[in-house]
């Protein structure tokens, strides 16, 4: 607020206006899981666009770690074109579900803004309310896009004229398995973080009128 | 109108009764305490809006003073610039020039938490939509000024449920808003604005949404409650029948202070709220 500008030495504010208390971490996740819980239909769908993402990017991981490090460099070229496609897929999903469940609370925000919550107070319900659903997703998305490849290649049996000694699932090992939980999660979780919070930052700033006005 | 004859089936003598003590009681409150007389002041404010390239002057420089206890309609046609104003006597907006005072507070001074705090704890808010949040119930509604305020939940709680029952709402606690009618959600809002003990309840068009009967009946409760619990309420209308109750009306025209009706003018060219009179 650019508003002390005004006066110089006024005359002391009365001591009935005082700073506004900051609310608890605690009370924040309080707010953030019953939004979640509350609309979980709502939050289901802000969630598969991250679970898909992630299951997109987990598959394309493991099928790499499959194909092992001693594959046709062209093939790995196609590899890295794919994660990187399956990333775009992400960001742009997870920014536009993000996008809209801060847009359709835009009065509750005004609302809640009118009773005295501070602009930090919001933006951290909708922060962890976005990594927690990032997290969860992530983790579900992984699990799916991970098995999904395994399972296939299972499924597929070693190729008939393979060298002898093939197995099914290539050089793909346990480490890689968990090297592609641990990259897919902080992504999910990151990418979720970043789209709600600048959307979130920017509805908590406008003064509580404009907000109150917007009709979404 | 038939249907506001309904209504009115008070009687004459109560309703001169209630007059009178009406006005003796917003005097008396306008010294209380020893604090200043006056909640709100409000000095040549100017609020210019940007549409495109042309500047609109919604506020031309209004003044305007109202005192402790006292139940204030700010009235006008819409486009004159009331809700506007409301919005600076509330801090939900700030203006281009001018300053508002609240219980002698310059609010232009105020930085955001301090903004936060008088929002929290001097001013309750009553909203023509509502604006309840619609995942809440009514009793986590009306608590969730006291959560901002910091009031441990179970002394919130029983708050949130006292002011539930005074608005007449005791049965319908763990209601959704959408389970409840316009009236009783403006009830709900109407308990939500007491939540920390406001001096002042700012009220725009709280009818607007409402029929005739409903709406009287939470004028009738807003007018109850500024009685009981002393807090100025301040309203803005553009419905005559909503001025009734008023301790003085303030009409805005344009942008500019038209002029101020006391009490007296308003009976006069009114009547109360259970013997209209006037054009009906």
């Amino acid at each position: 607020m650019s508003v002390a500008s005004t006066s110089g030495a006024a005359s002391p504010k009365p001591s009935s206006v005082r700073q506004q208390v900051e609310l608890p971490f605690a009370k924040a996740y309080e707010f953030a899981l019953r939004s979640i819980k509350i609309r979980f239909w709502r939050s289901m769908i802000t969630a598969g666009g991250v679970f898909l993402g992630i299951a997109f990017l987990a598959s394309v991981l493991t099928s790499k770690a499959i194909a092992g490090p001693d594959i046709d460099p062209k093939e790995v070229a196609k590899m890295n074109w794919l994660v990187a496609l399956s990333l775009l897929v992400c960001a742009v999903g997870i920014t536009n579900s993000m996008l809209m469940s801060v847009t359709e609370r835009f009065r509750e925000i005004g609302t809640m803004k009118c009773l005295g919550a501070l602009n930090q107070f919001i933006v951290k319900i909708f922060m962890i309310e976005a990594l927690l659903m990032g997290i969860i997703a992530s983790c579900l998305g992984w699990a799916l896009g991970t098995s999904m490849i395994i399972l296939s290649k299972l499924a597929a049996g070693v190729p008939a004229n393979a060298p002898a000694g093939t197995v099914p699932l290539g050089s793909l090992s346990g480490t890689d398995v968990l090297l592609t939980l641990a990259f897919c999660v902080p992504i999910g979780a990151a990418l979720t973080a970043l789209a709600t919070y600048i959307p979130a930052r920017q509805a908590a700033s406008i003064p509580p009128a404009a907000a109150l006005r917007t009709d979404v | 109108m038939a249907k506001s004859d309904e209504i009115v089936s008070g009687g004459v003598a109560v309703a001169e009764q209630n007059t009178a003590t009406i006005v003796s009681n917003a005097d008396a409150k306008a010294k209380v305490g020893g604090k200043t007389e006056y909640v709100v002041r409000a000095k040549d404010v100017v609020k210019i809006f940007k549409m495109g390239n042309e500047d609109v002057h919604a506020l031309k420089g209004i003044s305007i003073d109202i005192k402790r206890g006292e139940y204030v309609s700010i009235i006008g046609p819409s486009g004159s610039g009331k809700s506007t104003f409301f919005n600076m006597i509330g801090g939900l907006d700030k203006p281009n020039s001018g300053t508002v005072f609240i219980n002698d507070v310059d609010m232009a001074q105020l930085d955001a938490m301090e903004l936060a705090f008088l929002r929290c704890h001097t001013i309750g808010y009553i909203f023509q939509t509502f604006n309840l949040i619609p995942v809440m119930t009514a009793l986590e509604n009306v608590q969730l000024p006291t959560i901002f305020a910091g009031t441990p939940s179970d002394e919130g709680i029983l708050r949130a449920k006292e002011l539930c029952e005074t608005v007449g709402l005791g049965h319908r606690l763990h209601n959704k808003p959408s389970q409840l009618s316009g009236g009783q959600q403006q009830r709900v809002a109407i308990a939500r604005s007491l939540a920390n003990s406001p001096s002042i309840v700012l009220a725009d068009e709280p009818t607007g949404n409402l029929d005739e009967k409903t709406g009287i009946e939470i004028i009738q409760l807003l007018r109850r409650l500024n009685q009981e619990k002393g807090c100025t309420v301040i309203t803005a209308t553009h419905d005559d029948k909503m001025v009734r109750v008023s301790d003085r009306a303030i009409h805005i025209r344009d942008g500019r202070l038209d002029r101020i009706e006391e009490r007296e003018e308003i009976v006069a060219r009114l009547g109360t709220i259970e013997n209209p009179r006037g054009s009906h």
